[in-house]
């Protein structure tokens, strides 16, 4: 990590894997299969506080499954979910939803409510929750200029392009400022430039909010932008992003490769590039035979 | 799967769906802005469809009784025959079979669109019960509403058959009247209102559980939509026979 706080912040992480706090996410041995289709295979993995962990693989390989089995939406059929060290496994749906506010959630495709307005989209969670309604229009605007869309606030779902939906998903999700932010595949079916943009809120909020996000996605492009640039507030406080170098390692960014509902790779990107799995070698670089 | 045991899963899940939603009355958020929305656009904006609906039946009961009445000399009698049918059976039927269409179709379409485009992943995701926020409205707003709805349907059957008579067969405005008065007892019109009360949850409970289960993208609102109104019909139409004999028994040796 490499903005001005980032040894702090490395050694945030660093004192989380050691043990002091529970991990902000973990996958104990989950088994999840609907009828005789295995979805996942005694998948465990941790995500630590502050850390972005992105997820690889094919389409059909689990990715979008271990999100809803975050929120709760599914249920594994064995192994153990923690969130922040609390066991959720076995939560009714009124527990679930007291730890659901502390999740945001990126859709693919925004999954904003088509009859609510962008004010009201970004709204819904703290509407929800009765707060007052001067504090909501101060928190509506703070997310809205976060992804950089202030202008939108009075548009209806419906006159939003692609690229405006996915980013007022993401000030939905991070409306209430939850702990963990959950990305799936939002830059699906986005022009490359816009694709930059979703990644660069992602960023964004790793380097400068501090939030545990998981990244599930199949699109290279994004690995390279999430693993190998870090976002610092300069002197004027603005938001610049600059490119990893050889003096320092990212410490915040971590990848898994699902295939067939197991996972085939847990590591750095540098690692991931170095692997002679043919399966990950292809797909890392598509052109290799 | 086997078409029982396919109903008898469809019927647990249908319960299910309804002790989730009764439990969304009692807990907190109670969305009382949501179900006033719902009574508006189910209540509000079926209104002038089921009014003329009563108001026709009304007039073509008096246009097939008339005649018959008048042949054995019993067309003072003809307020009481379209009154008894109409509070009875017609109103209630008829007026659920309107909103079964044009209300169930659109709640099934409705919910069935935000499943598709993951909106109620959404609403769960961020900590909102979408049983609570969407199924109970629409269902408290359908049994709240389809009552009134079914008293409109009466009142504009009574009037239509009323000046049918009296236009095409010149009877007596008061006599029409009379005959209405004296052949509606407590019975009919008890029953008129408990009948509706029922279709609401019938039709609120089948539309919403189509459209939370729909399947397959934007083809599989289609077939739930279909589905919802079918469904709802024969539910309304198979309760409606089981509700007369329940209630014949019931109000006869509670009331008289």
């Amino acid at each position: 990590m490499k903005n001005a706080d980032g040894k702090l912040r490395a050694e945030a992480i660093a004192s989380n894997i050691e043990g002091s706090r529970p991990p902000a996410i973990e996958f104990r041995e989950v088994d999840l299969a609907f009828d005789d289709l295995v979805i996942l295979d005694k998948v465990s993995f941790t995500v630590d506080r502050g850390e972005t962990r992105i997820v690889l693989g094919g389409s059909g390989t689990g990715k979008s499954t271990i999100i809803n089995l975050i929120l709760g939406l599914l249920k594994p059929d064995a192994g153990r979910i923690m969130i922040d060290g609390q066991d959720i496994t076995d939560f009714e749906d009124m527990d679930l939803m007291r730890i659901r506010k502390r999740i945001g959630m990126v859709f693919q495709e925004g999954a904003l409510f088509d009859s609510l307005s962008v004010y009201e989209n970004v709204a819904y969670r703290l509407h929800e929750e009765g707060i007052d309604e001067g504090e909501v229009e101060h928190e509506v605007m703070r997310m809205l200029q976060f992804v950089d869309l202030e202008d939108a606030v009075d548009k209806m779902p419906i006159e939003l392009s692609g690229g405006m939906r996915r980013r007022v998903g993401i000030a939905r999700a991070l409306a209430g400022d939850p702990d963990i932010v959950l990305f799936d595949e939002p830059t699906a079916g986005l022009d490359p430039p816009t694709a930059r943009n979703i990644c660069e809120l992602a960023i964004k909020l790793r380097d400068i909010e501090s939030v545990t996000s998981i990244f599930v996605t199949h699109e290279m492009d994004n690995l390279g932008y999430l693993s190998n640039e870090y976002a610092v507030i300069d002197e004027n406080g603005n938001v610049q992003f600059e490119r990893e170098g050889n003096k320092l390692c990212m410490m915040n960014t971590s990848i898994m490769m699902l295939r067939g509902g197991r996972i085939i790779f847990q590591g750095t990107d540098e690692q991931l590039r170095e692997v002679d799995d043919p399966y990950i070698r292809r797909f890392v670089s598509p052109s290799y035979v | 799967m086997n078409p029982i045991i396919k109903f008898i899963v469809e019927l647990q899940d249908v319960t299910n769906l309804l002790w989730r939603a009764l439990k969304g009355l009692r807990k907190r958020p109670r969305y009382f802005r949501e179900i006033m929305i719902q009574m508006d656009e189910i209540g509000v904006g079926s209104l002038a469809i089921v009014a003329l609906t009563g108001f026709f039946t009304g007039g073509v009961l008096i246009i097939q009784a008339y005649p018959t009445l008048a042949y054995y000399g019993a067309q003072s009698n003809a307020g009481q025959g379209v009154a008894t049918s109409l509070i009875r059976e017609l109103g209630p039927v008829l007026s659920a079979l309107i909103v079964a269409g044009r209300v169930g179709s659109a709640i099934s379409a409705e919910l069935g669109s935000m499943v598709v485009s993951q909106q109620i992943d959404a609403m769960r995701a961020l900590g909102t019960s979408p049983v609570r926020k969407l199924v109970t409205p629409r269902v408290a707003a359908l049994v709240v509403t389809l009552p009134l709805l079914t008293i409109a349907a009466d009142i504009c059957g009574l009037i239509g058959g009323g000046l049918v008579a009296q236009q095409m067969y010149g009877l007596d405005v008061n006599t029409y009247i009379s005959s209405v008065r004296t052949g509606t007892n407590i019975d009919d019109v008890l029953g008129g209102l408990i009948k509706p009360l029922v279709f609401g949850f019938l039709i609120g409970l089948i539309s919403c559980h189509k459209g939370l289960t729909t399947t397959g993208g934007t083809v599989g609102v289609g077939r739930s939509t279909t589905q919802a109104v079918v469904a709802s019909s024969i539910a309304v139409i198979i309760s409606d026979f089981f509700l007369a004999k329940i209630l014949q028994s019931a109000l006869k040796t509670t009331l008289f």
